[in-house]
């Protein structure tokens, strides 16, 4: 890189040397072809080897034709130039490119060098391919979890920003799953890994990312098939206007030899065939470092089109996992309520004894509980601080004689009494994602014209969320095959625009196949929803669609910019040559110009995009 | 049987080429599918699994051919 530029500056000085000496002579001739030949040399030689083998349209041989096609006119200046602005152009190319593939290997910096293998408690360096299901590995603290697996013993926190672009470290702990790619952060692990290294999360991601480029959007296929015709025919049409004006109307040979020239410079598609797959991998780089996978070109620019979202709720919009939503209290406090709820289900490992506990948030003190009986299906009767306290489903309260208060909130109620009397309910439901009616709002802000949601909830449910979210098209109580078959006909209404399916993953397969675009919520690691979905969300988080979208339509329209430039200069540039009204200056940079402002245009898709 | 493998190119400079590589290696005898991917830097070819150590220099030949500096990793 430094040679070339140091090439390149030396060879400018003796151009300008060239310039500046005014009389024509042999040292102004000598310092411009010298300018010529330090900048060139290497593309002259090049172009001989081409020519050789029988490559014709070959951007070296091109240039070296039009360069000593120049010389041959006595347009040392311009020859010179010509070289000059193509090697600056190259030399543009060849760091934007550099850049590009740096932004890429960081991407693939996941990869895991080694795993730490406990054979019979010591632990031992090995590959991480040759790691077995079900054996046991170290992770210390510092290092990339290699492998997928459940913890065995430790408890620390793990950093999974290159995983899910999510900047908050995340404790775990015993038993709970660990993915690949996370870096362990304060304390040391021991995994029993779950999958072999090729099918887990890291390596599938790898895989992803490496491959994404290989499915071409149509864009991309319109560019490559464009700059298959367009060169021969660029290079045709030069080879026209060098022969046809003199020799049939007596036309003088060089100022016509000199607009071919043109041509040939102008004929490199290079400016399009660089810029535009680069718009792309830049926008799937720049989407990847924010935790959201795109598995193609194609399916960026098929998310840039979507005016329709349809969301499957629970794990999407919700958070698929129960929590209290509600506390309503009778003759009692609020804190009380949760708190005896919370000490009498202390040692139940239920569901529902799980989110009391959390909703609680405190420490549970076992000394405060005793003499508890449970009645499988209804509920439990527990002494807490002395006082008899029963919790349960409306049925329980019954069978006590006490009067439940009836309501019509979705989810599950759970009933609570104190010594005899009763003291109110707490709810239990799916809730929300924080951000999902801040999703919702942004995909309409984006033009999303439509918005529904499919829940297999029942219908006040699904009617409760929806109102909250803001969404107003809503389809419940679906079995499965019912959400294909919603969305078949949501498909085959057509419209301009496309249509987006987002789910959890795990059971949509077949309607994230359907649509147009199948985005999944991947985290917490699972495998089918990499596998089934176009877009995976990693971190969950709603806000990541319409951020998707963002970096799509980003993308798409830089790659658009990209093209009408493209084209446009050449073409004008080409229709100036023929009339007579442009010089080699401007082919040059019509070429090489061009591509390199279209790179540095590009490259704006590495760049971070907010909502 | 066929198979696909990744090769690796080496000082792969220019766009227009690689897409040139992509077709002429794509048309060689017992490869069924080719990609060169030029950010990535990386040549997929898939054919027949007995021929491909064969298919590789001959990628190989035609990558050189068409940009000097550039070159398959073997």
């Amino acid at each position: 890189m430094t040679r070339r530029l140091i090439r390149i500056i030396i060879s400018a000085a003796l151009f300008v040397a060239g310039l500046l000496v005014k009389e024509p002579g042999a040292l102004r001739l000598a310092l411009l072809l010298g300018a010529y030949a330090l900048a060139g040399w290497d593309v002259l030689w090049y172009a001989v080897r081409h020519l050789v083998n029988g490559q014709v349209f070959d951007e070296n041989l091109l240039m070296s034709i039009a360069t000593v096609g120049a010389i041959a006119i006595g347009e040392y200046p311009e020859a010179t130039a010509v070289m000059l602005f193509y090697q600056v152009g190259e030399l543009f190319q060849s760091y934007a490119v550099d850049r590009s593939r740096r932004s890429i290997a960081e991407l693939m910096d996941l990869r895991p060098e080694e795993a730490w293998l406990l054979r019979d408690g010591q632990p031992i360096s090995v590959d991480p391919e040759d790691v077995q299901p079900g054996q046991h590995i170290l992770v210390r603290p510092g290092d990339r979890i290699p492998l997928d697996g459940v913890v065995l013993s430790g408890g620390s926190t793990l950093d999974t920003a290159a995983l899910t672009g999510e900047a908050m470290p995340r404790d775990i702990g015993l038993g709970d799953m660990v993915l690949s790619g996370a870096i362990n952060l304060t304390a040391p692990l021991t995994i029993e890994v779950s999958a072999p290294y090729g099918e887990s999360t890291v390596a599938r991601i790898l895989d992803l990312v490496e491959n994404a480029s290989n499915r071409k959007s149509q864009s991309e296929t319109f560019i490559t098939r464009f700059s298959a015709i367009y060169t021969p025919v660029v290079v045709g049409l030069a080879a026209l206007l060098a022969a046809v004006p003199p020799l049939l109307f007596q036309q003088p040979f060089e100022a016509w030899l000199y607009r071919a020239l043109q041509f040939l410079v102008v004929s490199c598609p290079c400016a399009l065939v660089v810029s535009i797959p680069l718009s792309f991998f830049g926008g799937i780089g720049g989407a990847g470092r924010q935790g959201i996978l795109v598995k193609g070109s194609n399916y960026l620019e098929t998310l840039a089109q979507a005016d329709r979202v349809v969301f499957d709720k629970t794990g999407t919009l919700t958070q698929g996992v129960f929590a209290v939503a509600q506390v309503m209290p009778e003759g009692i406090s609020r804190e009380d309520l949760l708190a005896l709820a919370a000490h009498a289900e202390a040692h139940s490992a239920h569901p529902i004894a799980q989110s009391l506990r959390a909703a609680w948030g405190q420490h549970i003190d076992f000394q405060r509980v005793a003499d508890v009986r449970e009645t499988g299906g209804r509920g439990l009767s527990a002494l807490v601080d002395d006082r008899r306290v029963l919790v349960g489903n409306a049925a329980w309260m019954r069978e006590n004689s006490l009067t439940p208060t009836a309501t019509d909130a979705a989810g599950t109620l759970i009933h609570a009494a104190v010594d005899g009397r009763y003291a109110g309910a707490i709810l239990i439901a799916d809730r929300e994602k924080p951000q999902a009616a801040q999703a919702v709002q942004a995909l309409r802000a984006l033009g999303v014209r439509r918005i529904a949601m499919l829940t297999g909830d029942s219908e006040p449910a699904a009617h409760l969320v929806a109102r909250q979210l803001g969404i107003d098209e809503v389809h419940h109580s679906l079995l499965p095959q019912d959400k294909v078959a919603l969305v078949d006909s949501m498909l085959a209404e057509g419209g301009r625009g496309k249509l987006c399916f987002v789910g959890d993953g795990i059971n949509d397969a077949p309607v994230l196949a359907r649509a147009d675009v199948g985005v999944a919520m991947g985290g917490l690691g699972s495998g089918a929803a990499i596998e089934a979905a176009d877009i995976v969300l990693m971190d969950d988080n709603p806000l990541k669609l319409p951020l998707a979208m963002r970096i799509a339509r980003k993308t798409l329209r830089i790659a658009q910019q990209n093209a009408v430039f493209a084209i446009g200069v050449k073409v004008v540039v080409l229709a100036l040559s023929a009339l007579g009204y442009a010089s080699l200056w401007s082919a040059v940079f019509a070429d090489v110009g061009v591509t390199a402002l279209a790179v540095l245009n590009a490259l704006r898709t590495l760049r971070k995009t907010t909502l | 049987m066929t198979t696909k493998r990744t090769y690796a190119l080496q000082n792969l400079g220019c766009a227009a080429c690689a897409a040139k590589m992509e077709k002429k290696i794509g048309a060689l005898d017992g490869v069924q599918a080719c990609t060169v991917n030029f950010l990535t830097s990386k040549l997929i070819i898939e054919g027949e699994e007995a021929q491909l150590p064969q298919i590789a220099q001959e990628a190989n030949r035609i990558v050189r051919r068409i940009e000097p500096k550039a070159s398959v990793k073997l």
